[in-house]
Formats: structure tokens, sequence, C-alpha cells
């Protein structure tokens, strides 16, 4: 199949929006759905609709095996041993936040190390500031090369024998950069780190294995990769989530529950606390399906043309700076002379082409690249070269209207 | 191009985006609103010389879209004279036509503000047009009686 049948099998892409043919280049922020997770969600409410782990009766077992069932999903698209090693959570913010919450407060004190990147989201920056701050730990930062990769030279330099985790993105949703986390795990193991990864933007576009990488936690979102909103993934390896304890009490997650003392299930369900996310993970799963049936290699092969072909075209125009390497993942961080983000942002919307600006949760990033906003087009499977050709003339339009005011 | 968008885009705001009036820092003694559009990025000072209840002048610097930046130079210009309560009244008259409401045309002469009607028609740059004013609002509201 190619882009335009993908496209086909996403209703919301068939739309005008301001009167254009939408052109949907924001995917980075959240991706569109395929008919077949939305029909998997409408089945689940319409025909088995009821809660996990407890019921009797049969309508609670349909539902427990189609949560359960995701989860098998999960371990096998991301290459987990075992389902007990995927834990649902919210999304990948609530899955980083589990991991310095739980792993991060138990193990680091003063004289720690936590070491990441300037240019993480703030959902992977936030979560060990606030460690540090508690535990006294020092949170340090790895520095970027001027194209905005990292040199494993200071990866190298940057983790000692002090520091006790290490967390990066896989690919950064700003700069596009795809970063060597299997060499960055191994660096930060040989020092007796853990190492944390960002998937939120990998896990859509490319395959991962997690025991190729041999990372120890790797947190990713369903919504970015064709799933709903409201779930996410942690994968942690079993030996470290079987020391670690809980972040959420409730119902769902105990074994014994006493007056004064409770005991915890097995993994991964002690991490699940409270009614579990049940049409979230049975969306997930006919996601992680339909990106199967793709295939995720014919995914970055798309996005990789298409990123080359609007690097290329964005180059014909002048005033135009692309943030970020060459080699990059598919999406493209620009800024026109002259004309604000927001405003080629408002430009494009007239023209029924998305694209997000502004921050981009990436404030530190901001900072770096000296810049307070950017302009972004991202792109996924059901994106098209026509996509990027209304991108481009769209770009054209803003110039030519901000131009003559200037 | 559609005509929404010469509607926000009007010449009157673009010249204040050109040439902002009142861009600048007021240094002895004023009042210094910091403020920022979080979703964003875009950022305002500003500062006020507030003297007997009556806004004597207005300057603000930042970074930010077209927006707000023509927004905060209206705005200075609006306020400058103008007793505290007044200038919330009109904050307030602003926030009405972002909302795309009804507002009190009559109270006081809204001048080249009124080009900024049609950003009600664009609810993503509603938060643009209206940081300046949020930081005036600050920085003679009730944060200042908090302080006493």
């Amino acid at each position: 199949m190619s882009a335009n049948e993908w496209r086909k099998l996403f209703p919301i892409l068939d739309q005008e929006v301001n009167g254009k043919p939408l052109v949907y280049l924001d995917s980075a922020a959240t991706s569109q759905k395929p008919i077949q997770v939305i029909e998997a969600l409408d089945k689940y409410y319409k025909e088995y609709n009821s809660n996990v782990h407890r019921g009797v009766h049969t309508l609670g077992t349909r539902a427990t095996d189609g949560y359960e069932g995701a989860r098998e999903k999960v371990r096998r698209f991301i290459g987990a041993k075992s389902t007990q090693e995927i834990i649902f959570t919210r999304g990948t913010t609530t899955a980083i936040n589990t991991v310095a919450r739980s792993y991060g407060m138990a193990n680091l004190s003063e004289g720690d190390e936590i070491v990441i990147t300037p240019m993480e989201h703030h959902s992977n920056i936030i979560p060990w500031q606030q460690v540090a701050k508690t535990t006294g730990a020092t949170l340090k930062y790895i520095p970027l090369q001027p194209d905005g990769t990292i040199d494993l030279v200071d990866v190298e330099n940057t983790v000692t024998e002090h520091t006790k985790i290490v967390s990066v993105m896989q690919v950064s949703n700003v700069l596009g950069t795809i970063n060597p986390i299997k060499e960055i795990a191994a660096i930060a193991h040989k020092n007796g780190a853990v190492m944390v990864v960002d998937g939120a933007q990998s896990a859509p576009h490319m395959k991962v294995d997690v025991q190729d990488l041999d990372c120890d936690f790797f947190a990713f979102s369903a919504h970015k990769m064709c799933g709903p909103t409201g779930i996410g993934v942690l994968y942690g390896k079993k030996a470290l989530l079987n020391k670690m304890d809980p972040v959420e009490f409730g119902g769902e997650m105990i074994d014994f529950v006493g007056l004064q003392e409770s005991t915890w299930k097995e993994l991964p369900w002690k991490f699940e606390g409270g009614t579990p996310i049940i049409a979230g993970a049975i969306g997930l799963g006919a996601a992680i399906d339909f990106l199967e049936e793709v295939g995720l290699d014919n995914v970055l092969k798309h996005e990789h043309v298409l990123a080359e072909y609007a690097m290329e075209r964005l180059s014909e125009l002048e005033g135009v700076t692309i943030f970020g390497p060459k080699e990059r993942a598919g999406l493209v961080t620009f800024n026109l002379d002259d004309v604000h983000p927001h405003d080629v942002a408002t430009v494009l919307d007239s023209e029924g082409i998305a694209v997000r600006a502004g921050h981009h949760c990436a404030q530190p990033l901001m900072k770096w690249l000296d810049v307070t906003a950017t302009a972004r087009a991202s792109f996924y499977l059901y994106n098209t070269e026509d996509d990027i050709d209304a991108f481009l003339k769209g770009l054209t339009t803003a110039k030519e209207y901000f131009g003559h005011v200037f | 191009m559609s005509s929404n968008l010469d509607q926000l885009y009007r010449q009157v705001i673009m010249d204040h985006y050109k040439n902002p009036r009142n861009k600048g820092v007021i240094e002895d003694n004023a009042l210094t609103i910091n403020m920022n559009n979080p979703t964003c990025g875009d950022r305002i000072q500003l500062t006020l010389k507030v003297e007997d209840g009556k806004i004597e002048s207005a300057k603000f610097d930042g970074e930010g879209c077209s927006i707000s930046l023509a927004s905060a130079s209206m705005m200075t210009q609006a306020v400058k004279g103008l007793p505290v309560e007044d200038a919330v009244k009109l904050a307030n008259i602003f926030y009405d036509m972002m909302l795309g409401n009804d507002y009190d045309d009559e109270s006081y002469d809204l001048g080249d503000i009124e080009a900024l009607s049609g950003v009600s028609k664009f609810p993503a740059r509603i938060k643009c047009a209206t940081l300046a004013w949020k930081a005036m609002e600050q920085g003679v509201g009730k944060d200042e009686e908090e302080e006493e």
C-alpha cells in the first residue's frame, strides 16, 4: 500500500478546513486515527464495556481479554521479554514521572547525578528537577553539537561513576535528531546508571527493540502512534520494577488489604492503581495491529522521503532557518525571517494547513537555539508530497502577506 | 487569502507591530510586570508609572507575534493618562471584544484598539492579544493591594 491508500483509512483527513482541503502536518503533537482504531473503541463500548480482572460475568472476561491482549501486543511491538514489564500509564509524561517518583526518589541521594540533555521535552526534564530537589542529587546536561546532535565523547565526559540515572529522548520533537540510544545506554551501564528512554517520538515511527537498545525504562504514548489519547506505556526491566514501590495506591493494584498494612499485586498490576484505561489499551492494541500491517520500516522510509523533500523545497525559499541536523526524523522545525511563527501558523491555517507554532514544550532547547518560538511541520504515514507542496505554497503566501508590510 | 485574515492583520495592527509605540522600559520607580504566555513563549515586560491613582506612563518590552506586540503597543497608548479603575474597565471592554461579545464602544475612545476586533475570529490568538492587558491589570490591580 502507498501513502495515498493509507490516507484513505483516516476519515478525519477527508475534510475541508477554512474552505481548503485539510493538510495535517502536526502529527508530532498528536497523530490522526485510522478507522480500525476508531471502530475498535466503538465496538468495545457498544459490545463489551465492563470492568476488568474482577467480574465473573462474560463481558468482564471479554474486557479483561481485550485489555490484557493489548498488553501482549505492546510487549511484542517493543520486543520486551515479558508482559510483566509492560505497564499502562496515562502517557509518556506519567510513565517518566513513575520512574522518577518510584525509582528516582528511592535510589538517589546527595552526591548522585541525573544526566539528561538540553533537547529534552519538558516531560523528561521537570520530573528529574523534582527528584534532584528532593534528594539533593545534581541534574547534569550532556552538551549538544552545533547541529543539535549528541557526540558520544560528550556522553562519556558527562556520565560519571556518580551518575545513577541517564534519561534521553530517542527522537527530538523539535530537531528531529535521532539519538544513539544503544550507545548511550552502554555508557550509562558502564558507570552503573540506569537508562531511561523517552520514546514518544520514536515508537510511532520506527521499529523499537528495548532488548536490543538495552534500556532499563522506555516510555511512549498511544496518541502519537494512531492510538487514542489518555494511554501510554512504561516498559521497565522486570528486575528493576520488582524492587520499585507503586506510586498510586487504591483499587486494582492490591493483593491483600488490612486495617494498617496492605500488600501489592504482582507486576505489572501493582503499578496500575484504579480502574485501568481499558478502552485506551484496546485502542492502542488496534493501533499496533494497524502499524504492523503497514510495517514500521515502510513508515520510516516514507517519512524519510518526505523530510528530505520538505528540506529541499524549504531551501528554495529565501529567509528560512531550519533547525536541527541534516539526517533527521520526519519533521522540520523552522522560522521565516521577519514573520513570527504564530503568524506563520495562522496564515497556514487559513489555507487549511495545520502546523505547530511555539516552544514545543522544550523551553531549554529554545534557549539553546536562541529563539522564543519556532514553527514545525511534522509528517506521518498519511502525508504525501502534495501536502508538502501545499505547505510550501502556504509559506510563500505568508512571506508575501507579511513581506509587503516590511 | 481570506477576508478573515485581512481582518486579523489590518494595516493599523501591522503599523503598531512595525513601529511599536512606548517600546522600552521606565527606569525610575516604576511598577514592573513580567508576564509570559506559557503555551507559546511570548513574553512581555511592562513598566507602569502610577501616580495618585492615575497611569502617568506605560512602556513595554518583549518578544512575540504581531498580534501580541501590536496589542501591547496599543494598550500602552490607551491607558496612558487614565485613572487605574478606568484602565481596568477598558481592559474588560477589550476582553469582551476578544470574546466576540457586544462591547461598550462609547465610554472610552477605543481608537486603534478596535482594529484588533478581528482577533475574536481566531480563538488560538486571543491569548496573544490579551497578554499585555493582563500584565497591566496585574500591575495596577490586586497584587499591589496584597503587597500593602
